[in-house]
């Protein structure tokens, strides 16, 4: 499973990359939310999965499972909504203040 | 002695209150305040004369940095205080001079602050035996040297001439700074003291050499030695007081004294002796050869100063060789070069200062230092052209001047160690002596150029910006004074000698200063010897060159202009800036998908490369959980959801895709036992699917990438490469784990925070921090948003339109 896992958030970073390099800017911010999809499931592996109940004491389960990286993935998860939020914005400001979401084109000036 | 410290910290209490006081009397020329902070001190350290040459020293420490050995210690003896004497006489003579020279309409406490902390800076230098105090002040003459140079800041060629001498004194001033930190390496004290009474056990230190080198390094450009020595006729855009003072009195001379100092030191070696002498010796002639070609007067003089201080260098080389032989008595007649090196540096301050003096004057009241449009001028300014005679025959080595005894001594040296037979001299050494009379030919030459050029020959009104007439006497005072002792000196060199020179001698050579008699009475004549022939020669070919001056002109014509050393600094300094720039450009493109690159191709080659030469990977599936048939499902819906965005042909597709992402990972959260994060994510990726829609209206049409196709090839191959190094990393960590999870702690969550939900525990409780700053972040992203949304100060001037 955690072998799985880590391919599928491999999968999912190469995916990122591919977006962030490319040159359109919403391109470049569902990059980024896809790269907090991997990091996300990344934590979750790295604590071990499936091994013990959910972590609720009212439970009564012998093991409970890694309640730390769940609260570490929760904090996470906020703030790339926050950041991918206000990127959209700041996408949605630039197209209608330039007029493009091309990062070639964003360019400052072209001195050659 | 306190008094020592406080000499060196006067002037810069003065450099703080000169504008104060330029404030409060506007009425008199502030050059009269400052002119009594260089005439106290000179009193001050007269008093001191006496006991300095009974063989007294005094040394006074004030603490600084003291855990690091840092102290603000002061040492007098005689050779700072030659050098200190010369400091405060000839800066009294300057201040007097510069408030005849400079109109008060100039920006006089600009001047007289600088020129003041140039004063205690070079104090600073003379006094210092801390060796990272001396480095701070002579610095600090470099900096106020800088300062000086571009008064005139308005001007182009003075920013030029400033930024110039910088860059070169600031270097050798740095690589200076190494070989003390190298010497404190080896002998592990900054005093100088301490240094030279342990340098000999260290000379085989690996250390040793480099140290020197970079010291010499330090001197040689300080003292505008070959090749160092372009920044010095840039120099002479500064206003002439200054050209005075600092570029041929005081300034230039920190290197001689930074030689001088060391030269117990470093003096036994053999690489010591030949860089010394022998770029002394090249800068000797190299200066005085291209002195003759000048047609600025100022110009003349700064070559005749290089050339003059490559004659002291090379004195202060051929006096080392003493050291190479210890005590015996033989090396006593080879220490009289170092004695002549100190009586040539006291002679060349006075002259050299008188004749830039004139130079101001005639500048001051002709208008132009062009020596083509100037002659006769003899009859207008006779004060001024008794003043040139003197100086420039003292210059070129005639009796009865100060100049002819300096440079009779020279000869000597010269002569006496071309006999010498250590250091392969017995080869090399006739070299001395014969470019020694070629260089002496050509100071003659030049002498005679500032003489009879600007003062003799016919009267050319026309050329002139304004109708000359006589100097005034105060501007005459100074250059008088210096004059005087020209002549005086020459009449009664041993007083000099004898009350200045000898005790600056064991300074030179503390061991040899018990062992033997280093003074010698100086005598005008001793019969019909060599050097005297040396020098009627001097005088016959001297002539002679100077009357067929125009007919070897041509020489000078053999050398095309761009082969020269202020060519190659420029050729290298443009080729610098260009080179950086390219190269910056080349890098620095201006475009995300470059920098994202880089930083994906660092992270591929540090972890990945990482990964691979410290062999840390590992595979093992042993201790990993069973995958069910709705794992294996979402996991290939993910992947097939994941890389279908990247072919996805509308931009609803693409924010669906990223939906099915979002909501599969709340799927996993469901299987991975986090109820508490499947919830969050199933709100945020709704929310955040919202937010893609409601922006879908207004953002761009999703258009296919325009790349070329070899770049997106290299971003396929980036993009493959580092998920490859994250699943890498991931399976290494995975299968490395180190010690047991602390979560167990976290178990006690109803004893200790009164919850039965962990997360929910770790989140309000345990780490509770965390959550309020992330509430903060999401309060600033809301600001955030909401600002971009609308604040929009630019749409003013569209409504202004409408």
């Amino acid at each position: 499973m955690e072998t799985l896992i880590i391919i599928l958030s491999g999968v999912l970073v190469s995916v990122a990359t591919y977006l962030i390099l490319s040159r359109s800017l919403i391109r470049v911010i569902l990059g980024t939310a896809i790269l907090s999809h991997a990091a996300h499931l990344l934590i979750m592996t790295m604590g071990g999965l499936k091994d013990g109940s959910v972590p609720l004491l009212g439970e009564e389960a012998s093991s409970y499972t890694d309640a730390l990286p769940q609260a570490l993935i929760l904090t996470s998860i906020v703030i790339s909504f926050a950041v991918t939020a206000l990127f959209l914005v700041l996408a949605y400001r630039t197209y209608t203040e330039v007029g493009t979401d091309n990062l070639h084109a964003l360019r400052g000036f072209k001195d050659e | 002695m306190f008094i020592v410290n406080l000499a060196i910290i006067i002037p810069f209490l003065a450099a703080v209150l000169i504008p104060l006081l330029n404030k409060r009397f506007s009425g008199i020329h502030i050059g009269w305040f400052v002119l009594l902070v260089p005439a106290a001190l000179f009193i001050a350290l007269i008093r001191y004369i006496p006991s300095i040459a009974d063989g007294e020293t005094y040394s006074h420490t004030i603490n600084w940095i003291p855990s690091y050995g840092i102290n603000f210690t002061t040492y007098l003896d005689g050779l700072s205080m030659i050098f200190a004497l010369l400091i405060t006489g000839i800066g009294s003579l300057v201040i007097l001079y510069s408030i005849y020279y400079l109109s008060p309409k100039e920006s006089l406490s600009h001047f007289y602050v600088y020129l003041l902390l140039f004063m205690g800076a070079m104090l600073g230098v003379v006094f210092s035996d801390n060796l990272m105090v001396l480095y701070v002040f002579w610095e600090l003459t470099s900096i106020s040297s800088f300062l000086l140079i571009a008064f005139w800041y308005h001007r182009k060629r003075s920013r030029q001439g400033a930024q110039k001498s910088l860059l070169i004194t600031v270097t050798g001033g740095f690589s200076m700074f190494i070989g003390f930190i190298f010497l404190y390496v080896m002998t592990d004290t900054l005093s100088i003291r301490e240094v030279v009474s342990t340098i000999s056990s260290y000379t085989d230190h690996s250390l040793f050499l480099p140290a020197m080198l970079l010291i010499l390094l330090g001197a040689f450009t300080k003292s505008a030695q070959f090749p160092f020595h372009i920044w010095l006729p840039d120099a002479m855009e500064a206003p002439t007081p200054v050209s005075a003072y600092l570029h041929s009195a005081t300034m230039v001379k920190a290197g001689i004294y930074l030689v001088a100092r060391f030269t117990p030191v470093f003096g036994g070696d053999q690489v010591w002796f030949w860089l010394v002498s022998g770029v002394g010796l090249l800068t000797l002639f190299w200066g005085s050869f291209n002195a003759v070609r000048q047609i600025d007067l100022k110009a003349l003089l700064a070559y005749s100063t290089i050339s003059q201080l490559g004659m002291i260098m090379s004195m202060f080389g051929i006096g080392s060789a003493a050291l190479h032989f210890g005590y015996s008595t033989e090396s006593v007649v080879y220490t009289q070069a170092t004695f002549a090196a100190l009586f040539h540096l006291v002679n060349h301050s006075t002259f050299k200062g008188a004749l830039f003096m004139v130079v101001g004057i005639v500048d001051h009241e002709v208008g132009t230092r062009d020596i083509r449009r100037l002659g006769g001028l003899m009859a207008l300014m006779p004060a001024t052209f008794t003043i040139a005679l003197i100086g420039s025959f003292s210059m070129a080595g005639l009796p009865p001047f100060n100049g002819f005894l300096s440079k009779e001594m020279f000869f000597t040296a010269a002569l006496n160690i071309s006999q010498l037979d250590i250091f392969s001299l017995s080869t090399w050494g006739v070299l001395f002596p014969v470019i020694a009379w070629t260089g002496s030919v050509f100071t003659f030459v030049y002498c005679m150029i500032i003489v009879f050029k600007p003062f003799l020959g016919s009267y050319h009104e026309e050329k002139l910006e304004r109708p000359p007439h006589g100097a005034p006497t105060g501007m005459l005072i100074a250059p008088g004074i210096l004059a005087m002792l020209v002549v005086g000196i020459f009449f009664f060199p041993n007083l000099v000698g004898n009350y200045l020179i000898r005790p600056a001698m064991s300074s030179v050579f503390p061991v040899l200063a018990s062992a033997a008699e280093l003074g010698q009475p100086i005598s005008a004549w001793h019969g019909f010897i060599p050097e005297l022939w040396m020098t009627i020669g001097v005088v016959v070919a001297g002539v002679f060159l100077y009357i067929f001056h125009r007919y070897w002109k041509v020489v000078y014509k053999l050398f095309p202009e761009k082969w020269t050393f202020n060519e190659l600094y420029t050729f290298s300094l443009t080729q610098l800036e260009g080179r950086s720039t390219t190269i910056t450009n080349g890098y620095m493109t201006g475009f995300l998908r470059d920098y994202m690159v880089y930083i994906f191709l660092f992270f591929i080659a540090a972890v990945g490369g990482m990964l691979f030469f410290t062999d840390a990977f590992s595979f093992d599936t042993s201790g990993n959980a069973s995958i069910s048939k709705y794992e294996w499902i979402i996991s290939f819906v993910m992947m097939a959801a994941a890389i279908a965005i990247l072919f996805a042909k509308s931009r609803l597709t693409a924010i669906l895709l990223n939906g099915v992402l979002g909501f599969s990972i709340a799927a996993f959260f469901v299987v991975f036992r986090a109820p508490d994060l499947a919830l969050t994510q199933l709100v945020v990726e709704s929310v955040t699917t919202v937010l893609f829609l409601v922006c879908y209206y207004f953002l761009p049409e999703w258009k296919k990438e325009d790349a070329p196709r070899k770049t997106k090839n290299n971003n396929l191959i980036i993009s493959v490469s580092v998920g490859a190094v994250f699943v890498l990393v991931g399976l290494a960590v995975q299968n490395g784990k180190l010690f047991e999870t602390i979560s167990g702690y976290f178990e006690n969550a109803y004893e200790l925070a009164g919850g039965r939900n962990i997360v929910n525990a770790i989140l309000g409780d345990f780490r509770a921090f965390d959550t309020m700053l992330e509430v903060v972040v999401l309060l600033i992203a809301g600001i955030g948003v909401y600002t971009l949304i609308k604040l929009k100060a630019r749409k003013e001037d569209e409504t202004f339109e409408d």
